[in-house]
């Protein structure tokens, strides 16, 4: 259980060069969204997907399932080529290209950044917040990759899934980070690596649909008052409430996995599967508002934006159990080991 | 069955008033039931079940840390009360919180037991006949086809094969074919709220018959028996456990060892133990060998033994001016985690003393600081946190220790209002190590031994967890079907007629000889997605008529 000291610095570097490189790519999408004119976004949908359109009939507007399968739309993600070359790509495209390419770069670097720290620690590279922020932003932008390949009309939303990232990567560098090192006996056993390891993905990809619950609000409060252009810019309101219910429908049963193995591994540890522990109750109230949430998605007069506003409160619980609980709240979570 | 009986206008009597009561009774009865199992209801209740919930994350409970609040009393001395009229300490046994689950809990029911019966009756029903118009649907294609109808029936059974699928008759020799796929997604969303009664009730069973005993106990073969409430340090019985009926069995701690990182960090912890169960005890078998480590805990018969702390006892004999010998180790507590420094008081009788007010006036007790590993030097610290140069800082303490006055006391200190009395006077203060001795002023010897370990065993019982384990299982398979499978249906109707396009070549193709064929599709949930799956299905049963665009 040694700790290799130079190997885990050499993490600290990927994990700078990994938030450098995303602040570089949200500053593009910046620029991309900035360009877009006001009426442009419906031109920018045609122009993104004629390929898709030709293809045929499969421009319904249903975020496509996360398991990729059709192999037209494989290969090229991000727009068509055409047989006569390729068509001149407007300025906002060409930025908004360059952003995701930059974004897959950033998370290659914070891949690399969570393999060294694992090895430096010898256990999974989430066994402190610094850590577990890094992987959940990856995961987080992992999704936001995935649903871009299938949906790459959505691109102009990176501006708005890279600032959290950014601004959760700027707390774990600096107010939350922690030296490689082992975890306490409480802390070593394999529950970790699953119960933690579920937590990580199932926060990760609640962060990008609470992203796209805010964005379907002020997408919505745009189409029913025209205030705030900008968001005008947004994809379709109804595109972005199926994106967020699609990623909270993934999240939650992995989220209600790691609930569940959190009280195997709770009853291995401490003597019961539930004791109210503060981190326990809030993963409760969490799982129990997003339960809420799906079900608002299918009650008549819960739908749009109040069941919007319930992932977002949802995702706003998530927070508070990483941060609050861990960082005020002292209970068994505080990683105090055995007494 | 919600139709009013009306008594005719002519009728000179109105209904006798007790029967109109008991009506309108059973009606609000009713209203309340469906008001209560709707959809909305649950919702609401889903809500409040998060808001009750929600001050259980920000102030401590009793349960998991009482002694967080009490700090939290002494930290606000006027909120603290208040709060506590309202139960928040306790607050996942408040009859509030209760009414919550409980009201969620019946609105389950009501909500499920319908569901439940119209489903198991959907499995046998038929599938829903084809739409007149198919154009509608959101999915929908059309085409000559050259085969004769029962080919194309045929040939779409054969692709459907996997669907749930009717082929029906329509008037003129039309005919259809009806596909489901995705029952399962009800099946599992039916599994998963199903699930979640059995945890609730399997919650509350462990709850009421369930409990949880602490105890320390010597690592030196000192030997535990669960033979009811005394045997325990502190006792959290269910509601319907008296203690009287605790399965019996019985453990021996031989053995205790701790690993430290150099930085004092533990490492790991276990404990070599023995356990007779109930048969063992009674037939006189030896003892089964045994291990307890921390994530680890001892498992056998239903109960579960945890290692949830250890520490350190000072062993000290005390030899009397009339030669007599006194041997105690008992536990001291532990006072910083990272290097094991403790505190505690070993007290002594003196033997042979009969009168009270001798005895007051001759009792023993040794307290102070302990450290595994001392710093050395006048004042006792601790610099590591295992057993490697341990070192006592001793008080000695006689006169009456206050024992017999009725109050409880710490076992990890002495009754100071008993010092401040000067009933209980400091005869000597120094610090030993292990061999050393004292010699107090009327000639007793105190001798500091040696060092014993002790751990903190947790012994949990709870009928129902297995059963909660196998509930907790099956909603996750329940909700992960349930949100991962598309229900959906897809219909075909052939009517006999012109088969192939008689554009191509101007040949007029004779009625009956081909068919023309209208496809439909339709998601039944919100999951759609379901675009994709039809091109497909369009694509295979009418070959060559994909290339016209759009489906929708
Ligand atoms: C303990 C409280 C409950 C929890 C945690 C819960 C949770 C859930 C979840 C997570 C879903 C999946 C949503 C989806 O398939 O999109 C669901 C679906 C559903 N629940 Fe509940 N539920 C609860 C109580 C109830 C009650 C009391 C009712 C009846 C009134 C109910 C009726 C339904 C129905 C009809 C669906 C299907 C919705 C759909 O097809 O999308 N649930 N529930």
């Amino acid at each position: 259980m040694n700790v290799d000291a130079p190997l885990g610095d050499f993490g600290d570097v990927l994990f700078y060069s990994a938030l450098a490189v995303y602040i570089l790519a949200m500053l593009l999408h910046a620029l991309e969204h900035g360009l877009l004119r006001h009426a442009e976004p419906q031109e920018a949908v045609a122009v993104a997907v004629p390929a898709r359109v030709a293809a045929g009939g499969s421009s319904d507007d249903e975020p496509a399932a996360v398991v990729p399968d059709d192999p037209a739309r494989d290969g090229e993600p991000a727009g068509p080529v055409t047989p006569t070359g390729r068509s001149p790509r407007p300025a906002s495209e060409r930025f908004g290209r360059m952003g995701v390419s930059l974004t897959v770069l950033g998370a290659a670097l914070q891949l690399s950044m969570l393999v060294v720290r694992g090895v430096a620690a010898g256990r999974p590279p989430w066994g402190n917040m610094y850590e577990f922020v890094a992987a959940v932003t990856l995961v987080g932008v992992v999704a936001w990759l995935v649903v871009l390949f299938r949906r790459p009309e959505l691109r102009r939303l990176g501006v708005f899934v890279l600032l959290p990232v950014i601004l959760l990567m700027f707390l774990g560098g600096t107010v939350l980070y922690t030296q490689a090192a082992p975890v306490v006996p409480a802390l070593r056993s394999y529950w970790l690596a699953i119960h933690v390891t579920a937590a990580v993905i199932s926060s990760g990809i609640l962060l990008f649909a609470g992203v796209a619950s805010v964005l379907y609000l002020l997408r919505s409060a745009h189409d029913s008052s025209g205030r705030m252009a900008w968001t005008s810019r947004l994809p379709e309101a109804s595109v972005l409430d199926r994106v967020a219910y699609r990623a909270t429908a993934v999240a939650f049963p992995i989220w209600t996995f790691a609930v569940i193995t959190g009280a195997i591994w709770a009853e291995a540890a401490w003597g019961r599967y539930w004791g109210w522990d503060p981190k326990e109750t809030t993963a409760f109230i969490a799982w129990v508002v997003y339960a809420g949430y799906l079900h608002a998605r299918s009650t008549a007069g819960w739908r749009g934006q109040k069941a919007a506003t319930v992932n977002v409160v949802g995702f706003a619980v998530m927070s508070f159990n990483l941060f609050f609980v861990n960082l005020v709240v002292t209970g068994l979570h505080s990683y105090a080991g055995v007494g | 069955m919600t139709q009013t009986v009306r008594t005719p206008p002519d009728s000179p009597e109105p209904p006798p008033a007790p029967r109109r009561w008991g009506r309108e009774l059973l009606a609000l009865a009713r209203n309340t039931w469906r008001g209560l199992t709707s959809m909305r209801t649950a919702l609401i209740l889903l809500f409040l079940l998060a808001l009750a919930a929600l001050p259980g994350a920000f102030l401590p409970q009793r349960g998991p840390s009482p002694q967080a609040v009490q700090d939290y009393f002494t930290a606000h001395p006027t909120l603290a009360p208040l709060l506590d009229k309202i139960g928040i300490f306790d607050l996942f046994s408040t009859p509030w919180f209760s009414a919550v689950y409980l009201l969620l809990f019946i609105s389950l029911v009501g909500c499920l037991v319908p569901r439940t019966w119209e489903q198991i009756r959907g499995l046998r029903a038929r599938t829903v006949a084809v739409p007149r118009n198919l154009s509608r649907l959101p999915h929908h294609a059309a085409g000559p086809d050259p085969r004769s109808p029962d080919d194309v029936v045929g040939a779409a059974r054969k692709r459907l094969r996997g669907w749930k699928v009717d082929v029906r008759e329509e008037p003129d020799g039309v005919r259809t074919v009806s596909a489901e796929k995705g029952a399962l997604r009800e099946v599992g969303n039916v599994v998963f709220h199903m699930s979640l009664l059995a945890l609730l009730v399997g919650i509350a069973v462990g709850k009421l018959f369930g409990y949880e005993g602490n105890v320390i106990v010597m690592a030196d073969g000192s030997e535990f028996c669960n033979s009811g409430i005394l045997a325990y340090d502190t006792f959290r019985p269910g509601l319907r456990v008296d203690g009287t009926n605790l399965d019996p069995f019985c453990l021996d701690v031989d053995h205790f060892a701790a690993r430290y990182r150099p930085d004092g960090a533990a490492d790991s912890f276990s404990a070599d133990v023995r356990y007779s169960d109930a048969t063992q005890i009674a037939d006189g078998a030896p003892p089964t060998p045994g291990q307890i480590e921390v994530n680890e805990p001892l498992r056998f018969d239903g109960e579960r033994v945890y290692l949830l702390g250890h520490g350190y006892a000072p062993q000290f004999t005390v030899t009397f001016p009339d030669g007599q010998q006194r041997t105690q180790a008992i536990q001291w507590e532990p006072v910083d985690q990272s290097t094991f420094l403790s505190q505690g008081a070993t007290k002594f009788d003196r033997p042979g003393v009969t009168d009270d007010a001798d005895r007051r006036r001759t009792q023993l007790a040794i307290t102070g600081l302990f450290a595994p590993t001392s710093s050395g030097g006048g004042v006792v610290t601790s610099t590591y946190p295992a057993l490697t140069n341990p070192e006592v800082a001793a008080d000695v303490y006689r006169g009456d220790l206050g024992l017999d006055s009725g109050h409880g006391q710490s076992i990890y200190g002495i009754d100071q209002s008993m010092v401040d009395q000067g009933r209980l006077v400091r005869v000597a203060r120094e610090n030993l190590v292990p061999g050393q001795t004292i010699t107090l002023d009327d000639g007793t010897r105190v001798r500091f031994d040696s060092v014993k370990e002790w751990v903190n065993l947790q012994v949990s019982h709870d009928p129902a967890q297995d059963a909660v384990l196998v509930a907790a299982v099956a909603l996750l398979v329940g909700i992960t079907l349930s949100l991962t499978i598309k229900r959906r249906r897809f219909w075909v109707r052939v009517v006999p007629g012109p088969g192939s396009p008689s554009t191509t070549d101007g040949r007029t193709v004779t009625a009956g000889t081909g068919s023309s064929v209208e496809l439909g599709g339709l998601a039944r949930t919100d999951q759609a997605g379901y675009g994709e799956e039809f091109d497909r299905l369009w694509a295979d049963l009418l070959p060559g008529q994909r290339d016209d665009g759009g489906t929708r």
